[in-house]
């Protein structure tokens, strides 16, 4: 399994894809959406709602199990998907795609001590064992 | 990992890329690539196939046998007809389960019990201390026997070019012997899905021939292996129990709406007295089923079931449901709050949700 490199990760599988005009995506990684299955609804920030460095913002419950999501770098929700309330099972199919959650306007520097790429595909790879 | 027990068809969920999970002390396929709501939705408009290898056969054989098992059991093993099936339970003097079991009547001298995986080892130990007083032999022939179940709308098309016996002739709820592209095997007209279907019962050392049979003989009707995931989801819409949530060894088979197997007219068996008492006082708890109130609430095993800030009672098992399409679940609750319509509060990470109490089962397919 690769990663988008131009993406960074959280040790709990939440991804943040800086867009270069101060704004980053949020979603949750394929690695995550593999381990959940099933999605059946996303838990959404609102939008105006401001979140600090690992905050929780909300859940994604799969049919076996729910996990409770951080933010990976401070910021305020701008935008959020409104197609995963009829259509969560895009976080499945293409979660750096389709299947983003929300959009932050970043609040300073984006959190240092996110991984890169190949840094999470390393720790990903050490967990599976 | 090396711990954990495997069926005769580990390599072969493997090979399919199934995600492996530990089933109670089981190495078992929870999914398929397909995914759970897919192999949910197989199994109620198609056919899918499961590795159920790891529940546990006893035979019980004598003289005394359907005495012995009328005592043991609550249901009535004298009514019951050769060739005929019946859902029951091992209690104990309480009214609580050490589990619940199919029994199959292959004389009024031979019995097989279909028990549960996660406790075949306590079953076999109970029947055999019971068994010491009667003129019954005993025996635990899980090891020996594979068995896989075949359920969906379609498994009569995917079984019959198998089989030389005319399934149509086996009405649900009962058994019988044939042969399997010409080895013997045993078919039971039952399943955990509350679909039509069938569980072959087979040598264990044949059980990847009779699974590759199956797949082959499926293609036609776009048959899946199916996992414990979607099995759960099913038995649930179904109301079907779960040993270790809906019952165990301190819900009684009242508590647990289950009086239709305890058959108090046909004289003792063991855990009578305390259901005589709990009929006639009346129970204290209730099994009920529940609905959401909304979409982004969903109860989840062991959810406490609250009244002013209080605990009441227990969430036994719940989930998304993918056939009814909304969020679905048992619980345990206090007699007052049973009946149909009562809204009851679950507690979901610290907050009271709404939810109502509704009749199960939450889906029963069409005859």
């Amino acid at each position: 399994m690769s990663f988008p490199v131009e993406c960074k990760y959280t040790k709990n599988h939440e991804y943040l894809k800086p867009l270069g005009d101060g704004t980053a995506v949020i979603g949750i990684t394929h690695y995550a959406q593999e381990a959940l299955g099933d999605v059946v609804f996303v838990q959404l920030p609102e939008v105006g709602a401001s979140f600090e460095t690992g905050e929780e913002f909300g859940t994604v419950e799969s049919v076996k199990t729910v996990s409770e999501c951080y933010l990976p770098t401070a910021g305020e929700v701008v935008a959020i998907n409104e197609e995963l309330e009829a259509h969560p099972e895009y976080v499945n199919e293409d979660a750096y795609g389709k299947g983003w959650m929300f959009k932050i306007k970043l609040t300073g520097d984006i959190n240092a001590e996110l991984l890169d790429a190949a840094a999470y595909q390393a720790f990903v790879e050490s967990e599976s064992h | 990992m090396s711990d954990l027990k495997k069926t005769p068809l580990n390599a072969v969920h493997r090979a399919l890329g199934a995600k492996m999970v530990d089933f109670g002390g089981w190495d078992m396929p929870v999914q398929y690539p397909t995914g759970i709501i897919n192999e949910h939705h197989v199994v109620r408009t198609k056919v899918g196939l499961f590795d159920v290898s790891h529940m546990g056969e006893i035979r019980v054989k004598g003289p005394q046998a359907m005495a012995f098992l009328n005592w043991l059991t609550p249901n009535n093993v004298v009514t019951l007809k050769v060739n005929q099936i019946h859902y029951t339970g091992l209690l104990m003097e309480n009214g609580a389960f050490v589990d619940d079991l199919l029994l199959h009547k292959i004389s009024d001298e031979e019995f097989l019990l279909v028990v549960n995986a996660s406790n075949v080892d306590k079953d076999f130990a109970w029947i055999q201390q019971h068994a010491a007083k009667w003129d019954v032999v005993v025996t635990n022939e899980s090891d020996a026997t594979g068995q896989v179940a075949l359920q969906g709308p379609k498994s009569l098309e995917v079984l019959q070019p198998l089989m030389d016996i005319n399934l149509a002739d086996i009405k649900y709820y009962w058994f019988a012997f044939g042969n399997f592209k010409g080895m013997p095997v045993m078919i039971a007209r039952t399943g955990y899905t509350g679909e039509d279907g069938f569980e072959v019962y087979c040598p264990a050392d044949k059980t990847e021939w009779v699974w590759n049979e199956l797949m082959e003989s499926g293609k036609a009707h776009e048959l899946a292996p199916t996992g414990l995931g979607c099995r759960n989801t099913l038995r649930l819409e179904a109301k079907m129990a779960l040993y270790g949530h809906e019952i165990d060894d301190q819900i009684t088979a009242l508590e647990a709406d289950l009086g239709w197997i305890v058959k108090l007219q046909k004289g003792e068996f063991l855990g009578s007295a305390t259901l005589q008492g709990q009929k006639d006082n009346g129970v204290k708890r209730l099994l009920v089923g529940f609905r959401m109130a909304e979409k982004r609430d969903i109860a989840r095993d062991g959810f406490p079931v609250v009244l002013n800030g209080e605990k009441v009672g227990h969430v036994t098992s719940a989930a998304p449901s993918p056939t009814c399409g909304y969020n679905l679940g048992l619980a345990l609750v206090p007699v007052e709050l049973s009946a149909i319509g009562t809204k009851i509060s679950i507690e979901i990470r610290g907050k009271a949700c709404e939810a109502e109490v509704v009749p199960t089962p939450f889906y029963k397919r069409a005859k």
